[in-house]
């Protein structure tokens, strides 16, 4: 087990290098970054926005009875926004990407591994790493922090809406209150973690998917492995990524 | 069928124009997986023009022998050289200009899955060309009326049958007029008419483009036909190299095995 674990690492290491390598050198294939912008973001974006509003309700009528219970109730519209963005927004968008983009990128790849359509492209004198893999990484670096405003604002939208219904207030009033001593930085920095967890996701997805073997058991494997993998290294990047935030923006 | 037949009998330097300045040379390479020793010591020669069939039992490393002629695996040992030109260790972009100069069809043709037939073929020319969108339709329309699929251009792989896709796979693999053409099991899976058009289109595209040519195939009937010469792989090992009638002649227990279990 722990033999390999050590050879899984080291083959991540040989590939990330591979990776680098192709990232860095011409062509740039900027047109099929374009197309895995939309594979990863547009199609990505009504299951992000209704797990962002679903976390924004529950968060709403969690809380209320909690803060009543103390007598806070006001802090309410502060509690769920600020939930939202340091928390909850980045962590569910990052884990329902790592669900439906990296169990499509283990098992696209994957699948054109057993196939030998890797091969082919090879030997057409083109880089695999560079055309499927570099494209599909870049691609969740940059949406999942997109993705994350969209589960940010669906969130706080939904928040809003469920407080409303039991207590009537503004949405402009329910930001007012839920802003008041809250930061630029407060904002940008857990956003923009989420490009951890899309370097994660895409990495290991492809990393998975690129190492597959034994027909469609081994892309069956190489999906699930994908999600499984890519998600647990997301939440352990979570953890770390929170205590350096506060650490460097405290 | 009648048709190949009769043109494998032609004397084999008429089918294509062989010169004897040697294109690929591969001496004592050896390649294992794990404990398991697939190419012992293997050394062969290919001259301008020639096409080899590489035959040998399942499992015998004849694919592994092709792939590793375009680099897609690595010699543990040994040397394979491209036109006087050494690959083992090559840089990526060093073998990716020899591999632009080599065509491959692969034993499953592996096209690309999500694309349609016009843009598999168009692929390798996008990728490597300058052509514009019309010059490169008016190639792809050529190279897949040679291989008679000019009307499935619009066409997804996974909706024509195996013997259009390897069609298709020898239009992609001719694309960027390659002068060497690897051909792995170009006619397995395919029923007997279809794998004599294969043979018979192989021919054909052999002498349009006097391509050098590998081609690791189970079928002796389809070696006999596009091959000028035979090399029989056992145990790692060539086991015997020759035209199809010295081979036929031979009096090596295997070679007489294989033979006699085809005819």
């Amino acid at each position: 087990m722990i033999y390999r674990s050590l050879e899984w690492f080291g083959d991540l290491g040989t590939f990330s290098w591979k990776v680098i390598r192709a990232t860095v050198t011409k062509p740039f294939e900027l047109g099929e970054i374009i197309r895995q912008f939309d594979e990863t973001g547009s199609k990505s974006l009504p299951l992000v926005a209704l797990a962002g509003a679903a976390v924004g309700t529950v968060l709403a009528l969690e809380s209320r009875s909690s803060l009543e219970h103390f007598g806070a109730k006001s802090m309410l519209p502060a509690a769920i926004l600020y939930s939202i963005i340091h928390e909850m927004g980045p962590v569910v968008t990052g884990l329902v990407v790592s669900g439906r983009v990296g169990a499509g990128i283990g098992a696209e790849l994957g699948s054109m591994k057993v196939t030998e359509q890797i091969d082919a492209i090879e030997a057409s004198a083109v880089n695999p790493y560079k055309l499927l893999v570099v494209t599909r990484i870049l691609a969740c670096i940059v949406v999942l922090p997109l993705l994350t405003l969209v589960a940010d604002f669906c969130g706080v939208l939904a928040g809003w809406l469920a407080e409303t219904l039991a207590n009537p207030i503004s949405l402009y009033h329910f930001l007012d209150k839920g802003l008041t001593g809250v930061h630029f930085s407060d904002f940008l920095a857990p956003t923009f973690r989420t490009s951890v967890f899309g370097l994660i996701i895409g990495l290991v997805s492809s990393f998975q998917g690129m190492r597959t073997t034994g027909g469609t058991e081994g892309v069956g494997y190489s999906a699930t492995s994908s999600v499984v993998l890519s998600s647990l290294f997301v939440i352990l990047a979570d953890v770390i990524l929170v205590k350096l935030i506060l650490i460097f923006f405290p | 069928m009648k048709h190949s037949i009769a043109e494998a009998n032609l004397n084999i330097n008429q089918k294509v124009n062989i010169s004897g300045e040697p294109v690929l040379v591969l001496r004592d390479v050896h390649k294992s997986f794990g404990a398991q020793h697939v190419l012992d010591g293997i050394n062969l020669t290919v001259v301008h023009g020639e096409t080899l069939a590489v035959l040998g039992r399942s499992g015998s490393g004849k694919s592994v022998l092709l792939k590793l002629i375009i680099a897609l695996e690595n010699v543990d040992s040994g040397s394979i050289c491209i036109h006087g030109q050494e690959i083992t260790g090559l840089q990526l972009d060093d073998m990716n200009r020899l591999r632009s100069k080599m065509g491959f069809l692969f034993q499953h043709a592996a096209l690309y899955d999500s694309l349609t037939v016009e843009q598999n073929v168009a692929f390798p020319l996008v990728r490597h060309t300058k052509m514009s969108k019309s010059e490169r339709d008016d190639r792809v329309h050529e190279l897949l009326s040679s291989v008679g699929m000019e009307h499935d251009l619009k066409k997804m792989p996974s909706n024509i049958s195996g013997g259009m896709q390897k069609r298709v796979g020898l239009a992609r693999a001719l694309a960027l007029q390659p002068e060497i053409l690897l051909l792995d099991e170009p006619t397995a899976g395919l029923d007997p008419i279809t794998s004599g058009e294969i043979d018979d289109l192989v021919l054909k595209l052999q002498k349009q483009h006097n391509l050098t040519s590998i081609v690791v195939t189970h079928d002796l009937q389809s070696a006999r036909t596009i091959a000028n010469r035979l090399a029989l792989l056992n145990v790692g090992k060539v086991a015997i190299e020759g035209s199809f009638e010295e081979l036929a002649e031979s009096d090596d227990d295997f070679v007489w095995e294989f033979f006699k279990r085809d005819s």
